[in-house]
């Protein structure tokens, strides 16, 4: 029942009087009121902003919070009021609804923090009233498909491959993101070249050479050179053919693969060639056959796995489909109409170009679409007088699906240019948050060497440390908590990487499949030693990048000037220490994120200086020994 | 192979589909709307002293019954199908709106179709705070529907109909046989003392005050506001 008539019971029950002279028997005793009759205001304090309401106008809604006890674990005794920290913006909308009944959106709020707000107080978002609710679903709508692109824009091909995927999975892999290794984007780039190459062959072949000696007739440069373009066709055809049949055995649902667009575009492009093969050289045939020859211009449309426009604007021709449909339903009848009329009207001129209808259909399309080629022109007054009623009426109808198809395209184009735009500012949201976190750990090293981790009973203790807060006294006591229990100790990296160098042992080479080959700015007399450095903060492509091969910050190892205490201290474990080093596998706190493609890497780059040698996985792979070495959180 | 043939269906289903939106475009026609009539009725009652003058209620009372009253009417009145709804909502087994037709006729002193806050509050005042007689005189009215000072018995088997209709179907025990017609007998029986086919307002309160279990029925309403 809703609560709005809980105001009309009292009434509702003194009209029961109306009933006793007809009651059979007695009526029953009413209940006992417990509350006091009174109404009482209430006072609620949101974030400083004071709102008073009845405590009748609360009790409305029961299984809220403010409509139930909950409210009373907010009750602040000295105050005599109701205290929540929450937005006092949102809450007047809150308030609101308990008053008419009806919660409404507020238009200009984020609908994440409205929700939250929602489920804070315990009201559920249907209840929102008939006025708001359709803004209501589409913004929340449009929100979640934003994080889901953001999501899959995130994870989607950057991740890195888990380490014991088939050889099929990783050739999909690099046929669907050739930036994940250079044999794939160098087998891209061939393809485009081969793709290129044909269709301009295909041109050149129809253009008119010199004549061969003896004949006086031009010659298409085809027939004059024919084995050599026999030559280039077979040669593309084949490697067409190869990367079909690999994309064929790489495909993890082949099925899908057969149906999809692109797959059809591959075989129209190469089958002609075939098929040109296989038939004999008849005199019927032949005739079909140089049809066929027509279809090699559908390479082209292999492009449009390298180039983003073309997909943008084949999806966009797919989405506007309806639109376009009604354009050339639309055509269709004012051209037929027009054609009768301009035949009929012409009919009686000798010697006219307006034989039938469908003849003059040539001339209502030229009309139409304002193009007027001259060729056919009527003579007589009439058709003169519908022919320009054909040009201006073709005006109109073309017009006016047209801004909706304009509309569509901006719409794909931009949310494709906002997607580009996320994932390059990805890239310096997470350096920011790498950023903070080396942060964290270098407080807590910086917090060992100023000898926080002794007793603070001493008056020695340095100001420096008496001055962290509360939370950063605990949290380091729980590091240190850690490093007691797994008796070992942080460090950091490049004390780490000291210590391991020292120990001179043993080194494997990195297992990233590609180097890049920028050198670290360590010069070093060993060349293992840089390799390795060099590996580490250098920018290895083994994880998943997407993009150019570059990495996006510049890393510049920051030497840290350890205090003595530490290093020797180090030093002293340097059994633990041995044990550690054989593993290349240390914990990488972040993976790299790679630049977009459309983006050149170096606009969206922050100088950041202060970075001290920021990991890279050198092996996403199994940690088996316990993360004892951690060089960053 | 089922799934074939379905996918097949649906596949020259949406040919037809697309083929239909070819023809008829995505079009939809614009319905406007020229008729918004918006009859704003505001009422505001009379003063509160004067309310508390004519009824017996204390000014507390009448705050508290006006707050929920606005709240719920902002224009100030009820009119008949507002009203048929909200006392609908306290009896969902049946269909309580011929009587609730009754009761709003009751209230509506001023019978222009819409309840004003005097209005309710007046009729409030009568049954909660009033004297026996005064209850008595305003439960004869309820029944006299055409007030013409008689209840015929038409009339209150039109009443009692109405109340057995908010029953609903589904009593127990089943509603057999014409119960109210019984009913309506039993009253007449106790109500009608000279027996001439109407009960008089003086008929109808002598013949309520003589029973006993209705008198102590009457004092259970005080305290519902």
């Amino acid at each position: 029942m809703a609560a709005g008539v809980a105001t009309w019971l009292p009434f509702a029950r003194a009209a029961a009087v109306g009933w006793l002279p007809l009651a059979k028997k007695t009526m029953p005793k009413p209940p006992i009121d417990k509350k006091s009759r009174s109404d009482e205001i209430l006072f609620v304090n949101v974030s400083g902003l004071r709102f008073q309401t009845w405590k009748n106008t609360l009790d409305r809604y029961p299984d809220t919070l403010l409509g139930s006890s909950e409210k009373e674990f907010f009750y602040n005794e000295d105050t005599q009021e109701y205290f929540f920290d929450r937005d006092p913006e949102m809450f007047r909308h809150v308030l609101n609804f308990y008053r008419t009944g009806k919660l409404h959106y507020p238009r200009h709020e984020c609908i994440q923090a409205f929700d939250e707000e929602l489920a804070f107080y315990g009201i559920v978002p249907e209840i929102i009233g008939d006025c708001c609710m359709e803004e209501y679903r589409d913004r929340k709508k449009e929100n979640q498909e934003r994080l889901a692109e953001d999501n899959e824009a995130g994870e989607g091909g950057d991740a890195p491959l888990p380490p014991n995927s088939t050889s099929r999975e990783r050739l999909w892999r690099a046929f669907e993101n050739p930036h994940t290794s250079t044999m794939a984007l160098v087998f891209y780039y061939v393809t485009g070249f081969f793709i290129a190459v044909s269709v301009i062959a295909n041109v050149v072949e129809t253009v008119p050479c010199r004549p061969i000696k003896g004949t006086v007739k031009d010659l298409p440069c085809g027939e004059k050179y024919s084995l050599a373009f026999f030559c280039m066709d077979t040669a593309c055809v084949l490697i067409f053919t190869f990367e079909y049949l690999m994309r064929l055995f790489a495909a993890p649902s082949r099925c899908k693969f057969m149906r999809s667009v692109m797959s059809v575009i591959d075989v129209v492009a190469i089958m002609p060639y075939y098929i040109g093969l296989i038939m004999p050289e008849n005199e019927d045939v032949s005739g079909a056959f140089v049809t066929l020859r027509v279809f090699r211009v559908f390479r082209i449309f292999k492009f449009s796995r390298h180039s983003q426009g073309l997909r943008i604007l084949g999806y966009t021709l797919k989405s506007c489909a309806s639109e376009l449909g009604f354009l050339l339903f639309s055509l269709t009848m004012a051209i037929i109409i027009f054609a009768t009329v301009m035949f009929y009207a012409e009919k009686g001129t000798k010697g006219t170009n307006f034989t039938s209808i469908p003849a003059a259909f040539w001339y209502t399309i030229v009309t139409m679409t304002t193009l007027g080629y001259g060729d056919m022109v009527p003579n007589t007054i009439a058709g003169k007088i519908f022919g320009s009623i054909c040009s201006l009426s073709g005006v109109l109808v073309i017009a006016l699906p047209v801004p909706v198809i304009v509309s569509n395209f901006s719409r794909i184009y931009h949310q494709n240019q906002r997607a580009d735009k996320m994932r390059a500012q990805q890239k310096v949201r997470m350096a920011r948050i790498r950023l903070a976190k080396k942060g964290t750990t270098n407080a807590f090293l910086q917090y060992k060497d100023d000898g926080g981790l002794q007793d603070h009973d001493s008056d020695s203790t340095a100001l420096c440390v008496k001055n962290r807060s509360a939370f950063e006294h605990q949290h380091h006591h729980l590091l240190h908590c850690l490093e007691k229990t797994t008796n070992h100790e942080f460090t950091d990296e490049l004390t780490y990487s000291e210590v391991c160098m020292t120990e001179s042992v043993g080194y494997r080479t990195s297992r990233s499949t590609s180097l890049s080959s920028h050198q670290g700015n360590s010069s070093s007399c060993c060349p293992r030693r840089a390799k390795r450095r060099a590996i580490r903060l250098a920018n290895s492509t083994v994880s998943v990048s997407r993009g150019s091969m570059q990495e996006l910050d510049t890393l510049q190892v920051h030497k840290t000037s350890l205090a003595p205490q530490s290093r020797s201290s180090l030093n002293a474990r340097t059994e633990d220490l041995k044990l550690n080093c054989d593993d290349r596998d240390f914990t990488a706190a972040i993976i790299s994120i790679p630049t977009p493609p459309a983006n050149t890497p170096d606009e969206s780059l922050p100088p950041s200086p202060a970075i001290p040698g920021i990991l890279r996985n050198s092996r996403s792979g199994s940690f088996p020994h316990d993360p004892v070495k951690i060089s960053s959180l | 192979m089922a799934g074939c043939t379905s996918r097949c269906r649906q596949g020259v289903l949406k040919f037809m589909q697309s083929l239909r939106r070819l023809v008829f475009g995505t079009l939809s026609k614009d319905k406007i709307d020229d008729e918004l009539e918006m009859t704003m009725v505001c009422h505001r009652p009379e003063g509160l002293e004067q309310l508390e003058a004519q009824t017996n209620f204390t000014k507390r009372e009448l705050q508290v019954l006006y707050r929920g009253f606005k709240n719920e009417c902002p224009s100030g009145v009820v009119n008949e199908e507002t009203f048929k709804h909200i006392y609908a909502q306290f009896f969902p087994h049946g269909d309580a709106s011929t009587y609730a037709h009754y009761l709003f006729n009751a209230f509506d002193s001023t019978k222009n179709g819409s309840i004003k806050f005097e209005d309710f509050v007046m009729g409030l005042s009568l049954l909660l705070r009033g004297s026996t007689r005064e209850k008595l005189e305003w439960t004869f009215h309820l029944y006299d529907i055409n007030r013409d000072g008689y209840i015929s018995r038409e009339e209150m088997t039109e009443i009692v109909r109405a109340i057995y209709d908010m029953m609903g179907k589904y009593t127990y025990p089943a509603l057999k046989g014409d119960v109210p017609k019984q009913h309506v007998d039993a009253f007449f029986q106790k109500m009608d003392k000279n027996k001439d086919g109407v009960v008089t307002l003086d008929e109808f309160v002598l013949a309520c005050q003589e029973d006993e279990t209705m008198m102590r029925s009457m004092q259970l309403f005080e305290n519902v506001i």
